[in-house]
């Protein structure tokens, strides 16, 4: 990944500024299609907003792939739940595409309890000259019916629908964190605090539980899960993350239930950097399967890390987000910050994985030339198609000019959520209310 | 951020206020006093009664985020373990026992908690400033200490904070107590330790204001004694013993 890119400002209207974003307004999820011609984000309103590649023009080629708002929709409503006297956010905290099969998408979109699956698609056409129905669309009585007319199609404008086709409910006791696809293209699973779940895409009413971590008694509980992922080829093996900082890599041919995983990864404790802390910076905020499937990437508090799944002791490669951390924990366990749960994306050809740091900082490390670069998303530090510049952060002694010092990192600034185009080096990286496209310099 | 075995700077030790609870105490007290002395103890025991006050706001919630809360208490569990094993958290518990007002502990938190008034203020209406400063005085209350000074030893003591889930459906009288009060446990949080939208990154503020605001709560001890019983009761209501 070249270290330098073009800024994209994506919709001029979907860019507000951030003095006046709501609550509503933050985007809670970013994901790139399986072809990278269509993103999603989802905020914390409860909206789903896609928008879709423009297609090349000769005319003009530096607007070549800008990203356009395809199609907005209200995915999930705040509900109350009238047993538990409790009101269920419509935050949307995970969207995840299904590889597309026909002319239409398909997504898969959660809140806290409930799982949808949306189908967004076009029409241009509507048909006309129906004799069967009246114009309200009743049947006519069919005795006043005496020729048989062929309907006909006619143009119209475009227009882009998104019509909820399956709703996923009432299987979550705790909070969704995250929803995966499997590679069956039939089922899916989705993930709460304590319980792995999978479903038919077909079936709404019934889910299978296929991982259970809540001990009887609930006093004794000591460990939530995190985060899990199908493995991207093979249909039977999914991982899951724990707060305790281990992975579990789960075969479903074993046993119905797999609460005896298969393999375990977990780095022993190093006794010198051990505090109060370190159960909570290694809890793991992500898990992601590289796309050939031998990798799996975690994200904790202060690092990113990569695992080769034939090797369980130890990571392959461990990776500082930001190091300078350290020494601040207990303001950020203070300021509650230590619980910011941090995701990371691999790129298209696993060599580059990308997450993000506070202060709207996003952090690339190339895998193989071992390079890292700090890049900002942010609007008063980057104009539209303008290079971003790599930041740094001054660690100890003086700082010099272009450096930014710990103290002054602004930790409402966070970038959480970001995506990587599975075919290009673009990246669409969600800072607060501000959505930011970037791609490599187009010549 | 505490290495085992780490020697600590001594900050302020000489005028270090803690010591004054040991006023009328057993000689047990003293004991632990002496062994609060070291900054290293000081931090502890205000990361102990920050995590407690956070997985108290927990509680409040239906439904608290539960990876938080998990991971706060393991923590708590972390610095019990460990204060029981240099002794501390015995002669602690026996010391809190056995005085009827935990003075020295009530000053980290009611530091605390002093913040919490003008930032409620700013944020609600006139009702919820009449609320908050009726609460005021029983969020020292939810310190480490207090919950010490009630039970009898350190295992109960603990199991008090044990996550339980589903929670019990809030108490009319504390949902009245809260009804005007932002429930969302962040803002509450953040008003606590007086983070709000820019997090202070500077040194241990807590600390800081434990030793200079010591020596007035001993003097305001007495009157901290004379509302006890009503404390109590309130705390009964919050916490649902």
């Amino acid at each position: 990944m070249e270290e330098e890119s073009d800024t994209r400002k994506i919709n001029n209207s979907f860019l507000r500024d951030h003095n006046y974003a709501t609550e509503a307004d933050i985007i809670s999820t970013v994901e790139f299609n399986s072809s990278g011609e269509l993103l999603a984000t989802g905020d914390k309103g409860g909206r789903v907003v896609v928008f879709q590649r423009e297609q090349e023009s000769k005319s003009q080629p530096q607007r070549r792939g800008e990203y356009n708002v395809y199609s907005t929709f209200q995915s999930h409503e705040p509900e109350f739940d009238y047993l538990k006297s409790l009101e269920i956010e419509e935050k949307i905290n995970k969207i995840k595409w299904l590889p597309q099969q026909n002319a239409a998408y398909f997504l898969l979109s959660t809140n806290d309890k409930t799982v949808k699956l949306w189908k967004i698609s076009e029409r241009d056409k509507r048909p006309e000259g129906y004799n069967l129905k009246d114009e309200d669309g009743r049947i006519r009585n069919p005795s006043t019916i005496t020729s048989l007319r062929v309907p006909v199609l006619q143009p119209m404008d475009l227009m882009v629908e998104a019509t909820a086709r399956r709703v996923f409910s009432n299987a979550h006791t705790y909070h969704i964190n995250s929803i995966s696809v499997n590679s069956d293209l039939q089922t899916f699973i989705s993930t709460d605090d304590l319980r792995v779940n999978l479903w038919n895409l077909e079936i709404t009413d019934r889910s299978f539980n296929i991982v259970d971590i809540k001990p009887s008694n609930m006093e004794e509980l000591t460990e939530v899960i995190t985060s899990a992922e199908f493995h991207p080829q093979h249909c039977h093996t999914f991982a899951y993350s724990s707060s305790k900082g281990s992975i579990r890599l789960c075969d479903m041919r074993q046993a119905a239930l797999c609460d005896k995983h298969c393999k375990y990864f977990e780095e022993p404790e190093d006794p010198s950097t051990r505090s109060f802390f370190s159960e909570i910076i290694s809890s793991i905020s992500d898990v992601k399967f590289s796309h050939n499937g031998r990798y799996l990437m975690t994200r904790d508090y202060l690092t990113v890390k990569v695992w080769d799944l034939h090797m369980e002791n130890k990571p392959l490669e461990t990776y500082q987000v930001h190091d300078y951390l350290r020494g601040k924990l207990c303001s950020l366990y203070e300021n509650d910050c230590i619980f910011d749960k941090f995701e990371c994306v691999w790129n298209g050809s696993d060599s580059v994985i990308m997450t993000g740091s506070y202060n709207n900082f996003f952090r690339m490390f190339d895998r193989n030339t071992k390079r890292d670069v700090t890049l900002e998303a942010s609007r008063e530090n980057s104009k539209p198609r303008a290079i971003l510049k790599p930041r740094k952060v001054c660690v100890g002694g003086k700082r010099r000019k272009d450096e930014i010092s710990v103290d002054s990192l602004d930790f409402s600034k966070k970038i959480l959520h970001t995506t990587w185009h599975p075919h290009e080096n673009i990246i669409a990286v969600a800072a607060t209310n501000n959505l930011y496209i970037f791609q490599d310099k187009v010549n | 951020m505490f290495p085992k075995g780490t020697k600590r700077k001594f900050s302020d030790s000489g005028e270090e206020p803690v010591s004054g609870g040991d006023q009328g105490l057993p000689a047990a007290s003293s004991a632990a006093a002496r062994t609060l002395t070291s900054s290293y103890s000081l931090q502890r025991q205000s990361l102990l009664d920050m995590s407690l006050i956070k997985l108290q706001l927990c509680h409040m919630l239906v439904e608290p985020n539960l990876c938080r809360s998990v991971l706060i208490a393991n923590t708590v569990r972390q610095i019990q373990e460990e204060m029981t094993q240099d002794g501390t958290w015995q002669i602690m518990t026996q010391a809190l026992a056995a005085a009827q007002c935990p003075a020295d502990r009530l000053v980290a938190t009611e530091v605390l908690c002093r913040q919490t008034d003008p930032a409620v203020v700013m944020e609600g209406d006139v009702e919820t400033e009449v609320t908050m400063s009726a609460l005021s005085p029983v969020a020292p209350q939810l310190s480490s200490a207090s919950y010490l000074a009630d039970s009898r030893t350190g295992d109960q003591v603990f199991g008090t904070f044990e996550i339980k889930h589903p929670a019990p459906p809030p108490d009319p009288a504390l949902e009245e107590l809260f009804s005007d009060v932002d429930p969302s446990y962040y803002d509450l949080d953040t008003v606590l330790t007086g983070m709000q939208s820019a997090p202070k990154m500077g040194p241990y503020d807590l600390l800081e204001s434990l030793s200079s605001h010591g020596p007035t709560t001993l003097s305001s001890s007495s009157s901290c004694r004379s509302d006890l019983n009503e404390l109590d009761h309130i705390m009964e209501i919050i916490v649902g013993s």
